[in-house]
């Protein structure tokens, strides 16, 4: 028996290990409670001081019990050891004790905590700048912010996506009964909670209700809901977003209890939850008590103490002493007595307390000290003594002797704060409310209402009630029931409290900045005196305060610290709480893991991937390929041991002087109908459209309305009111979109259909000198003569036996035919071209090639040498601009605007370095002036550049300043090495500058 | 995440099967070339950026494939109504 463990608790024997040392546990332990047990005292270091720091709290709240489960791939960093379940073989360390929690290198520091005031990183390790990385790596290392797996993630999860009339949020008394109410009106209705059991904090409460002890009273209670149909049950699920429209997300931990990796199925899931109706019933977090070096280990929230005797049979010390400032926390002295284990005293802040309960604990005959402050704790890695000492009534001086009580626990209670943290993620502005010295939700922004605590009502009855409404009013919102109670009164034991003390900063027998720490945020070491450090250095606004003393930027966002620092914040801005107003929380409202984010969109599935039809030939010719949006294309095609610089030499040269074979299959495909078609068509493109004749192609360019290049492709006409528009592999999708909004929102007189066919046709590019002999060899049904079909041209006809169309447009400046056939053809269309070329030495090229090729003859390609801010007269494409369009096409009158029509605008041109090996970077920035002193002015920069096999010597192509009257100029190119690069401004075109060899 | 009732499909879907397109009501001009660049200005660049009631247009992208029109609360987010191109919408700025 472990020596905290009561002996009336009994339960199966767990092993686990925490910081390497073994320990036992019993079924039903959260890692908390099993450390408690065995009287571990020290579980952590804090995050600045590195001071060391025991479990204070019991559930979501827990500031200091930060750990890393488990090791290797499965690892989770940053888990609340209240809020893990144990389970056998259990191994946990500590995620903030480098090297280890009995032994801290920033110790020295801890010793004069002073050196360390708010704001101390940005003031101290800011300066030098250079210097930062090093700090904060050595920062990062000594506090501890765990340690994320490096291995991949060997489980699996889920997302579920679910609609329900009422979520309830919570399973304690107030959201069981709403539940309950809410079922029995045949509503769909989901309620979860983040602990293993339903029924929050009456799990460990003595109350009856209705004549039954609590926790048989839930027992059946859920057993009842268990049995509808329309209910879901959610337990260990906690809903950590509530997000516009009433869509809620809940992370359900399927597995964790069980094992560190999923024994079997998966191991968490992430509801997804579309909620008609929101009950939010998520109770309160107690408020810890400020008072000098109130973090040493054995100082703990009274209610967690409450609750580790009551539920997990644990009695975390031996001399208790109870302080509080309400009635609450006497029901802690009453647990405590009943271990058998000493009360030393309850002090209690009010002057005359006087309810039922006090005098329960007074005719047991323990100590109350009325009027009194615990203003000090003693004790280094474990508490040993409290000191005490009368206050004034408003809590503000001590103002008689202090005596010390020997002890080794002390429970504090500074009221309840209710968990209003949902309803602030929807916006929804908490409101302060002294009567019970906390912030009550703001009024509902959604579907939403709170129940219970979480709204400020803390009486058991009061939160039953209330709860029972709730579900009665979610359900008939829904469309279920009529509103009205089934449920409508319970009998509950209980003492009615009086009112209790705001008491948010215990006074001390010294001033604030001089006493011992009075800690209000516990994980990132925030004090009293660090608060009102702030506000005499300047700071007013209660956001900027938090991110200047890092109050609340903790794993426990603050659950604990944020009403006391806020308080402590109002008085030294000498004004009210509802004056000084709170933060915003926002999800997640406990840490997720990224593992249940991602669910199943990981490895494969992570983004669809597209194959043409050609896909397997080109792996199994060895194909390097490139990702071209979720295409898959070949990159270029290695023949062995070759570097993709030689293979692109060899690629390209093949193009050159006899024949290549392209799979260009990914180009956006899309087909045009109507009687309105061509003008349309015409108002999209610069140029015009109406008079394309069938069997015609023309190649347009399309500008946003902003004038600014948005695509370019080629279109052909199929026949009267029939066109084929081909747009950019990556444009696809959003050319479509944009046809659709001008057809939709602002011409829909015109009568015109758009239907995406990219993936209905295979490519395949023939190109080179050697061209129309491959082809005649698999078509004798098309005229292939260039009098009969010429450039620009397109032709039905048949393809090794597959009926085609064949585009003879270039991208390559070479004799070009482009087949197209239905895609299920394509790898026979494929091999059969394949074949035919053999005798030319035909040569499969890649994406690599394709773009040196372009960038020979001074094709842009959209996206790579525009970015956006270019026009057609920048790319020195004016030439397909038409200007004596009647309608007044997309983007046209922005080509006259002052700023598209003045000089010195970014303009196209190709560079040739002096030295022709010498190969521009891509992005390179361009300058005039080589000896210029940084900042250099800078004219502009490389959007492409290769080695040029067919040339013998590398091309660019840029935008540089004015650039169409710089030819011959020579610029240079800065790197980051320190070289320059010098270049001559040559024209766009570096191959076949006349066009002939398309044309043959 | 949004759940936007789309007035063709005459059902409410989610947000990610919608894509966003600005706001609504915005004409083109008919005689561009008319307009000085003040004014060709005000049409590409000024939008309203209203806080409170806003018309927008949204794109049904992986549904219908139809834009369509929606009166939002850019405060709440929340939807008040949708409608289709063309027609006005009933809740207006000066009407919520
Ligand atoms: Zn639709």
């Amino acid at each position: 028996m472990s020596r905290n463990r009561l002996e009336s608790h009994t339960g199966a024997t767990l092993d686990f290990t925490f910081n390497g040392k073994a320990y036992q546990g019993i079924v039903g332990d959260t890692l908390a409670s099993a450390l408690l047990a065995n009287g571990v005292d020290v579980v952590g270091r804090s995050f600045k001081y590195a001071r060391p720091r025991g479990i204070f709290g019991h559930g979501a709240e827990e500031p200091n019990a930060i750990i890393q489960l488990g090791a290797g791939a499965a690892t989770i960093p940053n888990l609340k050891a209240t809020q893990v379940e144990l389970y056998q073989g259990l191994e946990a360390s500590s995620v903030n004790g480098w090297p280890s929690v009995d032994f801290d290198v920033m110790g020295i520091i801890g010793a004069f905590g002073r050196l360390m005031p708010p704001g101390f990183y940005y003031k101290t390790f800011m300066y030098p700048k250079k210097l930062w990385m090093t700090y904060e790596h050595f920062i990062r290392k000594a506090a501890g912010l765990g340690a994320t797996p490096v291995e991949a993630d060997p489980d699996s999860y889920d997302k579920l996506n679910q609609h329900c009339d009422v979520l309830v949020v919570g399973a304690g008394p107030a959201g069981l009964v709403a539940a309950r109410e809410a079922a029995r009106t045949g509503a769909r209705v989901i309620i979860a909670d983040e602990q293993s059991e339903f029924g929050g904090s009456l799990l460990a409460s003595k109350q009856t209700i209705d004549g039954r002890i609590a926790t048989d009273w839930i027992a059946s209670l859920v057993a009842e809901l268990a049995a509808y149909k329309n209910v879901q049950l959610l337990p260990r699920s906690t809903v950590f977003g509530y997000y516009d429209h009433n869509f809620l997300t809940i992370l359900e931990r399927r597995t964790d209890h069980l094992a560190l990796s999923a024994p079997s199925g998966t191991r968490q899931r992430i509801h997804r939850v579309r909620a008609a109706q929101v009950v939010l019933a998520t109770g309160a977090f107690e408020r810890p008590l400020v008072f000098a070096h109130n973090d040493i280990p054995g100082v703990m929230l009274a209610s967690s103490v409450s609750t580790y005797v009551n539920r997990y049979g644990v009695a975390p010390g031996n001399k208790l002493v109870v302080f509080t400032t309400n009635d609450n926390a006497y029901q802690t002295a009453l647990d405590w007595h009943q271990t058998g284990r000493q009360v030393v005293a309850v002090v209690d802040s009010r002057t005359n307390p006087s309810g039922e309960i006090v005098d329960a604990v007074k005719a047991l005959g323990i100590e109350v000290l009325v009027g009194h402050g615990l203003i000090e704790a003693r004790g280094k890695k474990r508490v040993k003594a409290a000191l005490v000492a009368p206050i004034n009534e408003s809590g503000t001086q001590v103002v008689g002797a202090v005596r010390y009580l020997d002890s080794d626990l002390i429970a504090c209670s500074g009221g309840w704060s209710p968990a209003i943290h949902l309803s602030s993620h929807t916006g929804a502005k908490p409101v302060w409310d002294p009567n019970i010295v906390g912030f009550r939700p703001g009024a509902s922004k959604q579907q939403e209402r709170s129940a219970g605590a979480c709204r400020g009502t803390f009486d058991l009855a009061g939160c039953l009630a209330e709860g029972a409404s709730a579900g009665a009013e979610a359900a008939k919102l829904s469309g279920r029931g009529d509103g009205g109670l089934q449920f409508p009164g319970f009998s509950v034991e209980e003492y009615s409290e009086q009112p209790q003390q705001a008491l948010f900063l215990v006074p001390h027998t010294q001033s604030t900045s001089r006493a011992p720490s009075q800690f209000v945020d516990f994980q990132l070491d925030v004090s009293a005196s660090g608060i009102e450090l702030a506000v005499r250095e300047g700071f007013e606004s209660v956001e900027h305060v938090k991110r200047y003393t890092a109050l609340g930027f903790g794993t426990d966002q603050g659950k604990l610290g944020n009403i006391n620092g806020m308080a402590i914040l109002a008085n030294a801005l000498d004004q009210s709480i509802a004056e000084t107003g709170t933060t915003i929380f926002r999800p997640s409202y406990t840490p997720t893991t990224f593992g249940a984010i991602a669910g199943r969109d990981v490895n494969h599935l992570f983004d669809p991937e597209r194959y043409t039809a050609m896909h397997r030939w080109h792996q199994q010719q060895g194909a390097e390929f490139e990702d071209v949006g979720q295409w898959k294309r070949p990159w270029y095609f290695p023949q062995s041991g070759e570097s993709l610089q030689k293979a692109v030499n060899r690629e390209g040269l093949a193009v050159r002087n006899s024949v290549g074979i392209l799979d260009a299959s990914t180009l956006g495909k899309i087909d045009i109908q109507g009687p309105d078609a061509a003008e349309f068509i015409t108002r999209m493109y610069t140029n015009s459209y109406l008079k394309l004749a069938p069997g015609k192609c023309r190649y347009g360019v399309m500008l946003k309305e902003d004038g600014m290049i948005f695509d370019d492709g080629v279109c052909a006409c199929l026949a009267d009111n029939h066109y084929l528009m081909f747009t950019t592999t990556g444009g696809a999708a959003g050319v479509l979109a944009w046809l659709e909004l001008w057809q939709q929102t602002e011409w829909p007189e015109l009568q015109v259909y758009f239907t995406s066919v990219t993936d209905h046709w295979t490519t395949a590019t023939v190109t080179g000198p050697n061209a129309r002999k491959v082809i005649a060899k698999v078509c004798n049904d098309i005229e292939l003569s260039n009098e009969a079909f010429g450039f620009m041209d397109w032709r039905d006809g048949t393809v090794a036996g597959v009926k085609a169309r064949i585009f003879r447009i270039s991208f390559t400046g070479e004799l070009s035919y482009e087949v197209n056939v239905p895609a299920h053809y394509g790898r026979h269309i494929w091999e059969a071209l394949i074949a035919a070329g053999e005798e030319f030495n035909i040569t499969p090229y890649g994406t690599e090639t394709m773009h040196v090729l372009r960038a020979e003859k001074g094709f842009i390609i959209v996206g790579q040498d525009t970015d956006g801010s270019m026009t057609p007269a920048d790319m020195n494409m004016d030439w397909v601009v038409g200007k004596n369009k009647a309608f007044s096409f997309i983007g046209k009158r922005s080509l006259q605007r002052s700023d598209t029509v003045r000089e010195n605008r970014k303009q196209l041109v190709g560079l040739k370095t002096l030295k022709g090996s010498d190969v521009l970077p891509e992005g390179a920035q361009v300058v005039f002036d080589a000896k210029q002193k940084i900042p250099m002015s800078m004219q502009g920069h490389v959007t492409s550049s290769y080695y040029s096999a067919s040339l013998g010597h590398s091309i660019a192509l840029a935008v540089v300043k004015g650039g169409h009257s710089r030819l011959g100029q020579v610029v240079y190119c800065p790197l980051a090495d320190g070289r320059s690069i010098a270049a001559e401004i040559v024209s766009s075109v570096f191959y076949d500058p006349k066009g002939e060899r398309q044309h043959v | 995440m949004l759940l936007i009732h789309c007035p063709h499909c005459r059902e409410h879907r989610e947000e990610e099967e919608f894509s966003y397109g600005g706001e609504a009501h915005i004409v083109r001009p008919l005689e561009p070339e008319a307009l000085s660049d003040e004014e060709w200005g005000d049409y590409l660049f000024f939008r309203t950026n209203s806080r409170g009631i806003h018309h927008e247009m949204w794109y049904h992208a992986v549904g219908c494939r139809r834009y369509f029109n929606a009166t939002r609360n850019t405060v709440t987010y929340e939807i008040l109504e949708t409608y289709k191109t063309g027609t006005q919408p009933t809740i207006t700025g000066a009407s919520a």
